[in-house]
């Protein structure tokens, strides 16, 4: 893939269109092309910039009781005869609504939440000093941290994997302080953030969830309290696999 | 209603008016309420609102108005420009919001909706295809076109901040 070729697909490619073949081009011309990076990562920082500045107008909340009553008053014509169905249906319907409400509210605060730490990591990337503590020795890098955060966890003894520990900073999430490591893995980097679980108790998560932001590859979990958030360019079995040994490290 | 206030925000980034926004948006309702027998289960739901909101404001008076307004024909495998900034230009830059906001209401409405479904709903391209009636091709000229106005309306303004 030349860059002519490379710029036609740029929009796709920020936007995590890109499959398969195309994917992996466009990703190998990147990591040679320092021109095309840096016009992709130009275009990303466009969009995230829009997406933070276009969630702009809120509906007032008269607007919003009338909107209530011209729907109610909409609805009102067919049960006006039978009282008490309607009274059960008002009540299913309600029961509904709150079910629906809950489940979109707890999903969007999701999916914010995912989105945050994809935009973490690629503000970590683009920084001149991506982490803190700089070493590939876990016993360097987990000392650093202490007295730093009200919690500890283990870092993955890497023996043996493809994963390299780059180093580590302190990132601050909804005010709250934890750990980021940076991780090499071939010509990929990944971020694994670790914060005390206190969103937990109101936005439920699956046991364990993946999913795409960006073009990157996001898995999170929780384990003694602690939220993981793994993140990187890389395929998903390789972020799953830095997850397992982090999960398999937080049980050592 | 988990939806009003993001179709709020879309009708008002359509419009550019308070007023003509809550009206699209109480037609759109209505109009969802009276035709729900239309949509059909187990289809994008969201797709279906905001594709009504859409139709609605094409026949409003400002969408009649917009209608004819445009950059460039639509063409698909449009080639990005080569930026003017250099990477580390473009990896400082603060792109403050109010420049961003100025920039995209400063796009023709094709260009403006599309970018707001698709960077601030986070629609994929096939959900954009669906709501706005077009193709995904021309969904992807559209995202590059108004992208690429965006950015140059902001780079002058990010220039002369550094100078």
């Amino acid at each position: 893939m030349n860059c002519d070729e490379l710029r036609s697909k740029l929009t796709p490619y920020v936007d995590a269109a890109l499959r398969g073949g195309e994917l992996a081009e466009a990703e190998a011309h990147l990591r040679g092309c320092a021109g095309c990076a840096a016009e992709a990562l130009g275009m990303l920082q466009t969009k995230l910039a829009t997406r933070a500045a276009g969630m702009r107008y809120t509906p007032s909340p008269e607007f919003r009781r009338r909107m209530e009553q011209s729907i109610r008053a909409q609805e009102r014509p067919a049960w006006r005869s039978l009282r008490w169905p309607r009274l059960a249906m008002t009540g299913v319907a309600a029961l509904i609504l709150i079910a629906a409400v809950t489940v979109w509210v707890s999903h969007s605060g999701r999916e914010r939440e995912l989105t945050k730490i994809a935009d973490m990591h690629v503000t970590e990337l683009a920084s001149v000093n991506p982490v803190d503590v700089v070493s590939t020795d876990r016993h360097t890098v987990k000392p650093w941290f202490a007295g730093k955060l009200p919690f500890s966890f283990n870092i993955p003894e890497l023996q043996n994997t493809e994963f390299t520990l780059v180093g580590g900073r302190v990132a601050y999430f909804e005010h709250s302080p934890g750990a980021q490591l940076l991780f090499n893995l071939r010509k990929h980097q990944l971020s694994v953030f670790i914060f005390k679980d206190e969103t937990g108790a109101h936005l439920p998560w699956p046991k364990m969830t993946a999913a795409s932001r960006l073009a990157l590859q996001i898995e999170t979990w929780s384990e003694g309290g602690l939220r993981y958030y793994v993140v990187g360019d890389a395929p998903a079995s390789d972020v799953h696999a830095l997850s397992e040994l982090l999960r398999k490290a937080a049980r050592s | 209603m988990p939806l009003f206030a993001r179709m709020y925000n879309f009708a008002h980034w359509l419009t550019q008016d308070r007023a003509e926004a809550e009206d699209l948006v109480q037609e759109t309702c209505m109009k969802a309420l009276k035709g729900f027998g239309s949509f059909r289960q187990g289809t994008n739901f969201r797709a279906w609102m905001y594709r009504i909101l859409r139709n609605t404001f094409l026949t409003s008076r400002t969408g009649l108005k917009t209608a004819t307004v445009s950059l460039d024909s639509d063409e698909e495998n449009v080639v990005e420009p080569i930026a003017s900034g250099t990477p580390e230009s473009i990896l400082i830059s603060n792109l403050d919001q109010q420049a961003i906001r100025s920039a995209l209401e400063g796009l023709p409405v094709q260009y403006r909706e599309v970018i707001v479904l698709c960077d601030v709903e986070e629609m994929s391209y096939l959900e954009i295809a669906e709501t706005l009636a077009i193709p995904i091709g021309t969904v992807m000229s559209r995202l590059s076109r108004g992208r690429r106005a965006m950015r140059e309306q902001i780079q002058p303004s990010s220039g002369s901040r550094r100078a």
